[in-house]
């Protein structure tokens, strides 16, 4: 049952076959049996979970009407708040925070009677292409686990490759839900900015995080999405119009007529062989179902990294000011006479880690006076730039493809002490959320060379996410056929019951 | 301007509120010096004519209506509080002698 997919498991569900209790319980015994070598999870919530669980249950019995994932386990990335249960954005500086209140996605998650299994890991305030800057340890990649599982949201996308949930909510500020889900074999999403609310998700960069459904199939993962998108009044920057059909996109899978715009600066040198046959492979197949292949241009993409790693430190230098020993987390250094500077530099010190002392520091070097049009306001005009150009490339095409990464996933410890070349991990998944639009990742094979997952980004225009469902879908299928068996058929048994 | 040295770190770790050890403010210098050789290409084409970007949204001055809706209680404000003291925030001296 485990090995099912979400959908799968609501129907099961419905008929009567398995009840929510039993499924959770089966989901937590599997994460008994195999975190202690995944580590995806840095809080497990048993009593909560069986809980919610149970009164799915009770609902059901009584004939109420639920909704369409009602009873199904889901793994909650540890950024979100979540009422009572310890969330930590994998920092020391928030351990042992219990929130008094729920962030939207979790309110919505609980309205959809989702049941939550616990909370993932992840790099430290979500900074990070690889859960290894987690102040808890890293998280393992189910397919090897001497290997990253991408990140920052790894724990959420490990838990859905080991089968620990069926389910995942992730967040992506410059890919933290789409390379996880590429160096894993599964499916992640970033919605348009504004199309799910932010409120309780603890900033990092205000102007790009994203909360987003995670899954292991496009239709789970566009069921997830409806659950949890939606207008949010606590969020001034949620969108107020009606959450796009993603659901039926899924499900329809057509893309007769689509045309399809492979970005030419996505695609090339600097990108493993692996990656590059499957991502033409796959081109191929989405060319036979019908969609129309064309070559799009936008070249200022090349300097999207560059901007990102002056915004989003300068957000976050910004953002993580609240992280001040006074109101809630650690507090270090309250002695006698201390004064409130002292207690919060030396809390700050001992409560954030290296990557992110390293990003406050150049946010606040980029945000000072005399270096400020220089760095940051060099990089809001890149930023103007790369959405200009994503405008021309959307006018000859419905989506715009490319490989999700330039590698697969890399070995823990290959690239920690080299800053530059792990920023490269999101030289493809940065753009999008620099002009605020829809991105989508999905498996498109394994490499040739390593054996190992390698993911098919599709990107859609603001607020028209229902065509990378229906792009997402069609390759789906596709490759399914071709395969015989879903992808993570193929990744090997990890220790206890497989 | 794109290097920055063990001083000017100290500088930026003292407006961030964040204490640092010798060897940490030196090993940051020199990674900033390659950092911010990286990023300082967005210079490159960021000309005058180019309008800056904030924010994805042209979204100005969002309202709600005004209306009283149940918040937390000042418990569950506090609860999790490093120190709390009759329903405050307990914080250390802010100001001091030197001020």
């Amino acid at each position: 049952m485990i090995h099912s997919s979400a959908s799968e498991m609501a129907t099961a569900l419905a008929k009567g076959e398995v009840t929510s209790v039993a499924l959770t319980q089966l989901h937590l015994d599997r994460i008994a049996s195999v975190d202690k070598d995944v580590h995806a999870f840095l809080h497990i919530d048993t009593e909560g979970a069986l809980a919610q669980a149970s009164a799915v249950d009770a609902k059901r019995a009584k004939g109420e009407k639920l909704s369409p994932l009602a009873g199904v386990p889901l793994a909650l990335k540890d950024v979100l708040a979540q009422k009572g249960v310890p969330t930590t954005c994998g920092s020391k500086i928030l351990e042992g925070w219990r929130p008094p209140y729920d962030s939207t996605v979790v309110a919505n998650l609980k309205k959809n009677d989702i049941v939550i299994l616990g909370k993932t890991n992840m790099d430290e305030f979500a900074m990070g292409s690889s859960t290894e800057n987690s102040a808890y340890g890293p998280t393992h990649n189910p397919w090897d686990l001497s290997r990253i599982p991408g990140g920052s949201g790894g724990g959420s996308a490990a838990s859905l490759a080991a089968f620990e949930a069926p389910l995942a909510i992730g967040t992506d500020t410059g890919g933290s839900i789409r390379q996880p889900a590429a160096v894993t074999g599964t499916v992640g999403v970033k919605p348009t900015y504004g199309g799910v609310s932010r409120y309780g998700l603890v900033a990092f960069s205000s102007s790009l995080d994203q909360a987003g459904p995670c899954a292991r199939t496009v239709l789970d993962t566009a069921l997830l999405h409806e659950a949890i998108a939606g207008h949010d009044p606590r969020d001034a920057t949620s969108i107020n119009a009606p959450v796009p059909q993603v659901v039926a996109a899924a499900k329809s899978g057509d893309v007769k007529g689509m045309k399809i715009g492979v970005v030419k600066e996505l695609n090339g040198d600097g990108y493993q062989p692996g990656v590059r046959a499957r991502f033409e492979e796959s081109l191929e197949l989405l060319a036979k179902a019908g969609a129309e292949i064309v070559e799009v241009s936008c070249p200022n993409f090349e300097y999207a990294l560059a901007a990102y790693y002056l915004i989003a430190p300068s957000e976050c230098s910004s953002n993580l000011a609240r992280f001040d020993a006074m109101r809630y987390g650690l507090r270090v250094g309250d002695v006698d006479g201390a004064s409130a500077e002292e207690v919060m530099n030396l809390t700050r010190e001992v409560g954030f880690g290296r990557e992110v002392k390293r990003r406050i520091i150049l946010g606040t070097y980029a945000l000072s006076s005399g270096y400020y049009d220089a760095y940051y306001g060099s990089a809001q005009k890149v930023r103007t730039l790369i959405t200009q150009d994503f405008t021309s490339a959307f006018a000859k095409a419905d989506v715009l493809v490319s490989p999700t990464c330039p590698t697969t996933a890399f070995k823990i410890g290959e690239k920690s002490n080299d800053p530059l070349a792990m920023y490269l991990n999101d030289i493809a998944t940065i753009p999008v959320n620099m002009a605020g639009i829809g991105g989508m990742s999905l498996p498109s094979g394994l490499a040739d060379e390593d054996g190992l997952p390698v993911g098919f980004q599709i990107m859609s225009p603001v607020m028209k996410d229902e065509r990378m469902y229906s792009v997402g879908a069609a390759l789906e299928a596709a490759l399914l056929s071709k395969w015989g068996a879903p992808i993570l058929s193929k990744a090997p048994a990890l220790g206890g019951v497989a | 301007m794109s290097s920055l040295s063990r001083d000017e770190v100290a500088n930026l770790a003292r407006l961030a509120r964040i204490e640092m050890s010798d060897e940490e403010l030196v090993s940051l210098a020199s990674e900033f010096t390659v950092i911010l050789e990286a990023v300082a290409r967005v210079q490159e084409v960021a000309g005058a004519d180019v309008a800056p970007t904030s924010h994805p949204l042209p979204l100005r001055n969002v309202f709600r209506p005004d209306v009283t809706t149940p918040s937390l209680t000042p418990e569950e404000a506090l609860s999790g509080a490093p120190a709390s003291e009759e329903q405050r925030f307990r914080v250390p001296q802010i100001l001091g002698e030197e001020a």
